[in-house]
């Protein structure tokens, strides 16, 4: 929250409406983007997740940031994020990794 | 970024307005509003503090029926066999406890004594009871959503007592409850398990977010972070750890509930066979996945126990040694590396699921790693003791005793961290003794000091001091009788969770000279059990001065001289006995550490923290040459 | 005392305890997703190649999901923007906006689960597969050989009770539009597949060896599929209840403490717009990969 203003002064609902058909028209633009990108014929799998997943983050930042005020929020937030996606990240990254390390000699099914 | 999004002015400071709950100069609540649907700290931490201990007495129970089993399979028990018999039917008949109802008690001890009992008594009921106090708030941030924390909580353990009476009976396939055999069960315990774990689970959600935001927000002034009492530090963790590792637990155990339900195959792989035939199932999951979900919590869980514990300990420790905590700052630094680390070690329970080299030496890694910041905590306890004037009063007594008895829990624990040994020693009785003597005699310890501790705050009244030191060296005493052994059973290969001891095992013995076959028990090892019962047994019958005193003392306890008898530093004695609601007459305000104590040129011998600094003099010049 | 920091920041952290508490809540629900999300990842990775179903979801259906919880997002925001300049009308209007975008998400979403509950694969006698959506079925009274045509799905057999006689009626044959394939793994891949030809299919109850609808318990996909969009459903739901609550009954404090309202319609639109960011990751995991 920015520092109290000794005049309170009208907050401008028309801008912040502009504003939100903005975020709008991104949405709407990554969510095309996706679909596009998952009918492309030339593409592997793998990096057809990889394009629909990085645009699918995009539009996760554009939600996150302006509608959830992500980006002017306080640090307190943000270290609690920060260490809850650290630790997401963990428990895909390890069960994932765990579950292909094999000892040599063996393997799964 | 800040002109992207249009920043709108703080509210101006509103005074209060009509209809806001704020006024408190108001009636007395009724019986319903006071005593059971209370919003205030102090009355949930003790409803949560009550309820625990009952569950904790009777996951005492399931096992001393266990520990029968054990050293004498297939005999009824005395006395309590045809009640059994009566209550449960076909599973205890004629008094015997069946290989099932073993299992099921076996899985109901860990559940009641984990969930049930040490997470709700160490962390909700002190917590609730002694963390506001101790920053100086009037209350927890979210005192409704504290009510309805408790009250998820007593569902949940009303879902697990109940299970036990279905028929089919309750849960049998451990704590842990893997797939697919949870699921393979034919009886409704399991469900009745998974339902009553998220209710728990929601529960400890809800209360570490009440928790959390109140130690950020409602922080006396003056009290900064490096001021806070080391056990707020502890709480804070822990409750850091429970909002961020239960969750998957959550989303496991509705998988898990689908698999039973709904016949989904999350954790069911293809191919299964149960009783021989190919099972009903669309198959593709993976059994595999159940533990990594169960054990991410899993592990995380066991610094839950131990933390809120440790800091009970240092409180106790600091008070009766009357000087500061040695190393506070190494400390706080050592719990928020247990809290981050705890949860990149889970897999160290899974070291025998085939796992290669790679990962199992990264999780190795990390665990011993672990082990240094609780290291350094236990070294800054003992460091502490050095030079003190040690009062050996009840709480004293076990805080001490929990020191060794951690320790020994955490050395053993080592050779488990380990997988090259923890080969030879998992799923054995070597296991089942390293986490007991951390939490029993462990965290139990340190939660019998906090009693003894806070007993005099809550009712005005102080425990039996004599009946105080018998509680305590039984406890002492019959702990190691029962858990030292043990060690010995495990390493020589007694595996865990046999309903008959293991006495199939023991037939293989060459009797020879004695000389053991692999994998075989020798009677010496088989008649430790007796022992082991005999100390269980003298365990439980050491509790009952402990539970006497708690409802002896309320009326007939030597009344505190003031509201401050142990001469503590923290703001939770710095309060009316008991604390009123609100808790302080008017705001609190800090202006030094949490352990001032025997500071030189002060009249007593400790400072507390709101009392003001003294006002500037002239210096003292010296006038001696 | 009163609790502080309710309504107004604390200075040092600058939040007021609504607000942190939100966010603290919001960051378990992240790893509870993660969890399920981390489930479906390794599900899908340890899947036999081949094995993974593509294209059994509706994507514009999912696009249309998309674009109206998007919608609703925007729609909360604005209705706490006005709650900040003072317009109660423009509040009640945009909230009421949001609680019909999401009850409209809900029917769009019970559509889709009731498609794939109609949906039957059928093992054949013979080793084909006849797969597609259920149209009737034709139960015989083995009594009195009298023929009833269904056109849900009853089982096997089962009885009825009409004018005092009790009938059973037992299955004689189904009725589904779809396809009849030879090889079961046909059906897994439909994007592949273009033109699929969907016709009417008649099969005798002595053809079938067992037949199955695309419940969670089909296969592992489905399984996962249900689990994730029905707990973000439930979390829907559980939104909309708030939601509603504020729109009604609980704006009567706009009247006596507004700030205290207004913090209360920016920590809902907060928990509104993590089940945005969830569907957000799950449209495109489930629907388009």
């Amino acid at each position: 929250m920015s520092e109290s203003h000794p005049v309170e002064h009208l907050v401008d609902f028309k801008s912040y409406f502009r504003r939100c058909v903005y975020v709008f028209i991104a949405v709407v633009c990554t969510t095309s983007l996706m679909i596009y990108a998952s009918f492309l014929p030339n593409y592997g799998w793998t990096a057809k997740v990889a394009m629909i997943l990085a645009i699918a983050c995009i539009n996760a930042f554009v939600v996150a940031g302006f509608l959830m005020h992500l980006l002017s929020e306080k640090k307190a937030i943000y270290t609690t994020l920060a260490f809850t996606v650290f630790f997401f990240a963990g428990l895909m990254g390890l069960t994932l990794w765990a579950m292909h390390d094999f000892p040599t000699g063996t393997q799964m099914h | 970024m800040e002109n992207l999004v249009q920043q709108f002015p703080p509210f101006r400071e509103a005074a209060h307005a009509p209809g806001d709950h704020g006024h408190h100069e108001h009636h007395e609540p009724a019986f319903w509003s006071k005593y059971i649907f209370s919003t205030d700290h102090k009355t949930i931490g003790i409803q949560y503090g009550l309820t625990a201990l009952c569950f904790m007495l009777f996951g005492f129970g399931l096992m001393i029926l266990m520990r029968w089993q054990i050293a004498h399979p297939g005999i009824p028990v005395p006395l309590i066999g045809p009640l059994l018999e009566k209550v449960l039917g076909q599973v205890a008949a004629k008094g015997v406890i069946s290989p099932e109802l073993y299992n099921s008690f076996g899985a109901m001890h860990g559940t009641i004594m984990v969930f049930l009992g040490i997470v709700p008594l160490a962390f909700a009921a002190f917590g609730n009871y002694v963390v506001p106090l101790m920053i100086g708030a009037p209350d927890m941030t979210f005192p409704r959503v504290n009510m309805a924390s408790y009250y998820a909580y007593f569902t949940g353990g009303l879902v697990m007592l109940v299970s036990f009476f279905i028929p089919g009976g309750a849960a049998q396939a451990g704590w842990t409850s893997y797939s697919p055999l949870a699921t393979t069960i034919p009886t409704h315990g399991q469900l009745f398990w998974i339902i009553g774990m998220v209710f728990l689970i929601s529960s400890s959600l809800l209360g570490a977010v009440n928790f959390i935001a109140t130690i950020i927000q409602l922080r006396a002034p003056g009290m900064t972070w490096m001021r806070l009492p080391w056990f707020v530090w502890a709480q804070f963790v822990t409750a850091f750890i429970l909002l961020l590792a239960f969750p998957p637990l959550e989303a496991a155990a509705v998988m898990q509930l689908m698999d039973n339900v709904a016949h989904t195959s999350f954790f069911l792989p293809t191919g299964l066979a149960v009783g021989g035939q190919l099972a009903n199932v669309s198959g593709g999951g993976s059994p595999l996945l159940w533990q990594h979900l169960f054990w991410f919590l899993g592990h995380p869980e066991v610094y839950v126990l131990i933390l809120p514990a440790m800091g009970i300990v240092c409180e106790v420790i600091a008070n009766n040694t009357r000087k500061p905590i040695w190393g506070y700052k190494s400390l706080v630094y050592a719990v928020l590396a247990i809290g981050f680390l705890s949860f990149i070690v889970w897999a160290h329970h899974m070291y025998l699921t085939g796992m290669g080299t790679k990962i199992s030496t990264f999780f190795q890694a990390t665990t011993m790693i672990i082990s240094i910041p609780s290291v350094i905590i236990l070294t800054c306890f003992f460091m502490s003791l050095w030079g003190g004037s040690i009062r050996f009063n009840t709480p004293m007594l076990f805080a001490l005793a929990f020191l060794p008895m951690f320790g020994i829990g955490g050395l053993t624990g080592l050779p488990l961290g380990f997988n090259v040994s923890d080969v030879h020693l998992h799923d054995t009785y070597y296991i089942i003794a390293h986490f007991h003597y951390v939490v029993a005699p462990g965290t139990i310890f340190a939660l019998f000091a906090g009693v003894y501790f806070w007993y005099p705050k809550m009712t005005g009244r102080m425990m039996n001091e004599f009946w105080g030191r018998v509680h305590f060296w039984g406890s002492l005493v019959f702990m190691n009788v029962v858990f030292m052994p043990m060690f010995v059973q495990g390493m020589a290969g007694m595996l865990r969770r046999m309903s008959d001891g293991g006495a199939n095992y023991s037939a293989a013995v060459n009797s020879r000279a004695g000389a053991d076959v692999i994998g075989g028990l020798s009677s010496n090892i088989m008649s430790l059990h007796t022992g082991i019962l005999w100390g269980a047994m003298c365990l439980g019958l050491a509790q009952i001065p402990f539970i006497i005193n708690i409802f002896w003392s309320i009326k007939h306890g030597e009344k505190v001289k003031n509201d401050n008898p142990w001469e503590a530093t923290t703001l939770d004695w710095q309060t009316p006995t008991p604390p009123p609601h609100g808790n302080f007459e008017h705001e609190m305000r800090v202006y030094r550490g949490p352990y001032e104590y025997s500071v030189p040129g002060h009249a007593t011998d400790f400072t507390p923290q709101n009392e003001p600094p003294e006002p500037l003099s002239a210096p003292k010049i010296s006038t001696a040459h | 005392m009163d609790i502080p920091y309710t309504v107004k920041p604390r200075p040092d952290i600058g939040l007021y305890n609504a607000k942190l508490g939100i966010w603290l809540f919001l960051a378990s629900e992240v790893m509870l997703f993660g969890g399920l999300f981390s489930a479906y990842v390794l599900l899908r990775v340890g899947a036999a190649p081949g094995e993974w179903p593509h294209g059994w979801l509706n994507v514009w259906l999912g696009t249309l999901n998309t674009l109206i919880l998007a919608l609703s997002a925007i729609t909360t925001l604005l209705a706490w923007v006005s709650c900040k300049v003072g317009q109660f009308g423009k509040f009640k209007f945009f909230h009421a906006c949001t609680l019909l975008l999401a009850l409209t998400f809900l029917c769009v979403k019970m559509y889709e689960y009731h498609d794939k509950w109609i949906h039957y694969e059928i093992k054949l006698n013979d080793g084909r597969f006849a797969d597609g959506h259920f149209e009737s079925a034709v139960y015989v009274d083995k009594a009195t050989n009298q023929e009833l045509e269904e056109h849900s799905f009853r089982g096997n057999a089962f009885s009825e009770v009409a004018g005092g006689v009790t009938n059973n009626y037992e299955l004689a044959s189904v009725t589904i539009e779809g396809r009849i394939v030879t090889d079961e793994k046909d059906l897994d891949d439909l994007r592949t597949q273009k033109n699929i030809e969907h016709k009417e299919v008649k099969i005798d109850r002595a053809q079938i060896k067992s037949m199955q609808n695309y419940g969670p318990w089909h296969n592992t996909f489905l399984a996962i599929y249900f689990t994730l969009t029905g707990l973000h459903a439930l979390h829907i739901l559980g939104g909309s209840i708030v939601i509603g609550y504020l729109w009604g009954p609980g704006s009567k404090m706009w009247k006596t403490d507004p700030e205290r309202f207004t913090n209360r319609i920016e920590v809902s639109g907060l928990f509104w717009h993590f089940v945005d960011l969830v569907w957000i990751f799950l449209f495109p995991v489930l629907y388009l990969t």
